[in-house]
């Protein structure tokens, strides 16, 4: 099922929580909506899913316009970020539950057959006469996954799903939600605020500031090229150094990086802690070592430039220089932003 | 003894267990054996005797229905004042306390005046031909008034600890308001529900100041139990008076384990493997 957000407004009292948003999501796309917390993302996918009413514009399922439909005839599955499982029913009953409640009747052994094929895709058989609070988190989030997919959604939503779990089940957990997408095909909008998930796990990524789409393209797209440097912070460690531009060209310090196409005035220059060679033969900008930080499979260097501006980059584990020493930081891929 | 780090056990558990002998155990104990004096024929002639029996009929029946109706005003009423904000929500939520903290004396007359054949509530009730205070349904509207917090505080904080999400995904399954209250919501409050309802039947039960006023206590009509035993005891008829009590008693113990046994059971899924 395709989805089309068309341009939607959400106030919560006098605070605007999502801008004129407007976003396709192709039939069968695993799409993240990826941003900080107030950026407006979880509102955005409540009112896909019908537990936020939009004040503004329109979302379509399909051809059909869904932005009154209430939540429960919208045919959403929602997992929630904290499982929201039914306490008092074993994992069985609650993923019974949409089926149970549904206008379309079901026949009890119907809708066993269901619950053991759902326990069995979402890797739980034999554990469905257990109550919630007697299962581990992780899969505390697989029955709640059951139990969204029972309805036959016309599209999956989830927000947060791995927010509460630990770093390693969550690494497992977003392995294989991947590949039950790719078994069953279903749209799916996911919320996090953890880039490293959304990369991990989506077909394209929307990265949200402030309620207003500031860059959305497949994870190669916004990774390589990052519009402006709320996305390229937002990706991951950059470091950060005031620059001047005059005639297309950026000055750090001395050092001149290409800025084509950039007005002259103030800019910054951001560039990750891997693009950085730390140099003895005066090219680039001077620098002294701060502290060097070992990991096991490299070091981090903590450094500052002459003008006074911490960088942090990585190095390979030979590393053989120490505090004190003094250099100069080549940097490799900076990027430009003008200020502002 | 191992050794703690909490202080003071001795002492407070010593405190506690002495104050519970002689606050509650020593009085029923006392209360066992003056009806134990009567001897086996005497105490069942007394505790069945045409009259007592017909003050245990009035009795529970009128506390039953007075709790039933305190079940479901006061999950309305707790319901309102957890979920929705309007002006005057923190007014109505002292008021609640006010059968507690009101002489239960005061409580009867009041109810007496209004609901007498001349007063504000009674004069036009008996218009209609519904007669309140000297009957049954006074003795119900004084021990529904007495036992209303009850219900209204123990649902209050667990009503407020749900959790929201589970309505919102009972939601997004396609549940109606109906099938969410009575699938998720309900089961959910039971046990609250429960100890609520044994609180206020008990207090029903044992209700004595609000409700001799209303009731007009004639033998075999509006008679309860508590009023027989005290009649008994202006007898100087003390072990008698202790027969009826015991059956009280024995009633609130009986009621109290079958409200544990259900607790329970509504509380099985918390049990761990």
């Amino acid at each position: 099922m395709k989805i089309r957000l068309d341009n939607v407004v959400k106030t919560f009292d006098t605070f605007r929580a999502v801008h004129g948003v407007s976003l396709d999501i192709e039939s069968g796309e695993l799409l993240a909506l990826l941003g900080p917390s107030g950026s407006g993302k979880t509102t955005i996918l409540r009112m896909v899913a019908g537990l936020e009413y939009a004040d503004g514009g329109h979302i379509y399922f399909g051809t059909e316009d869904a932005t009154d439909i209430p939540v429960r005839d919208r045919g959403v599955g929602f997992v929630f970020q904290h499982y929201a499982l039914f306490p008092h029913m074993t994992v069985s009953e609650n993923i019974a539950f949409g089926m149970k409640v549904s206008k379309v009747k079901r026949s009890p052994e119907a809708i066993r057959e269901r619950v053991e094929e759902l326990l069995a895709l979402v890797q739980l058989s034999g554990l469905g006469e257990r109550f919630p609070g007697q299962i581990s988190g992780g899969q505390r989030q697989r029955v709640a996954l059951a139990r969204a997919l029972a309805v036959d959604p016309r599209v999956l939503l989830l927000d947060e799903p791995f927010g509460a779990l630990d770093a390693n089940v969550r690494r497992d957990l977003r392995r294989w939600l991947r590949r039950i997408h790719d078994e069953l095909g279903i749209t799916t909008l996911f919320v996090t605020h953890d880039q490293e998930e959304a990369l991990d796990l989506a077909d394209r990524v929307v990265i949200l500031d402030k309620g207003m789409i500031v860059q959305q393209g497949t994870p190669e797209e916004v990774c390589r090229h990052p519009e402006n440097a709320f996305v390229m912070r937002f990706l991951g460690d950059a470091n950060s150094l005031p620059a001047t531009v005059r005639d297309g060209m950026a000055y750090v310090q001395d050092v001149a990086y290409d800025a084509a196409g950039l007005a002259d005035g103030t800019a910054e220059v951001l560039f990750r802690p891997a693009d950085v060679a730390w140099r003895e033969d005066g090219q680039g900008v001077p620098a002294h070592i701060v502290r060097v930080l070992d990991r096991p499979d490299s070091r981090r260097v903590l450094a500052k430039t002459t003008g006074g501006q911490s960088v942090e980059f990585d190095t390979a584990p030979e590393f053989p220089h120490r505090k004190g020493e003094a250099g100069f930081i080549d940097v490799r891929r900076p990027r430009i932003y003008k200020n502002g | 003894m191992k050794r703690r780090v909490l202080p003071g056990l001795p002492l407070s558990l010593g405190i506690t267990l002495v104050y519970a002998a002689i606050i509650i155990v020593l009085p029923l104990i006392a209360l066992v054996f003056k009806a134990a004096s009567l001897g086996p024929a005497d105490y069942w002639r007394i505790i069945s005797s045409d009259r007592a029996v017909a003050s245990y009929v009035v009795t529970i029946s009128c506390a039953f229905v007075a709790t039933l109706f305190n079940l479901v005003f006061g999950l309305a009423l707790a319901w309102v004042l957890v979920r929705y904000r309007f002006p005057g929500r923190r007014i109505v939520d002292a008021l609640v306390d006010l059968p507690f903290a009101l002489p239960t004396a005061v409580a009867g007359i009041s109810l007496t005046t209004l609901f007498a054949v001349n007063g504000w509530f009674g004069g036009p009730l008996s218009a209609l031909g519904i007669k309140v205070a000297y009957t049954p349904l006074g003795i119900m509207i004084a021990m529904a008034f007495t036992s209303l917090p009850f219900v209204v505080r123990t649902v209050q904080p667990v009503l407020e600890e749900l959790d929201p999400t589970l309505e919102e995904a009972a939601q997004t399954l396609g549940g109606s308001d109906l099938s969410i209250f009575a699938r998720v919501v309900l089961p959910l409050l039971t046990p609250a529900l429960l100890a609520g309802v044994s609180l206020s039947f008990a207090r029903s039960l044992g209700e004595f100041g609000a409700i001799i006023f209303i009731a007009g206590n004639q033998p075999f009509e509006t008679e309860i139990t508590a009023l027989l035993a005290f009649i008994r005891l202006e007898e100087y008829d003390y072990p008698a008076s202790a027969a009826i009590a015991s059956v009280m008693l024995i009633a609130a113990f009986v009621m109290l384990a079958v409200t544990n046994l259900l607790q329970a059971r509504a509380l099985r899924y918390t049990v761990r493997n």
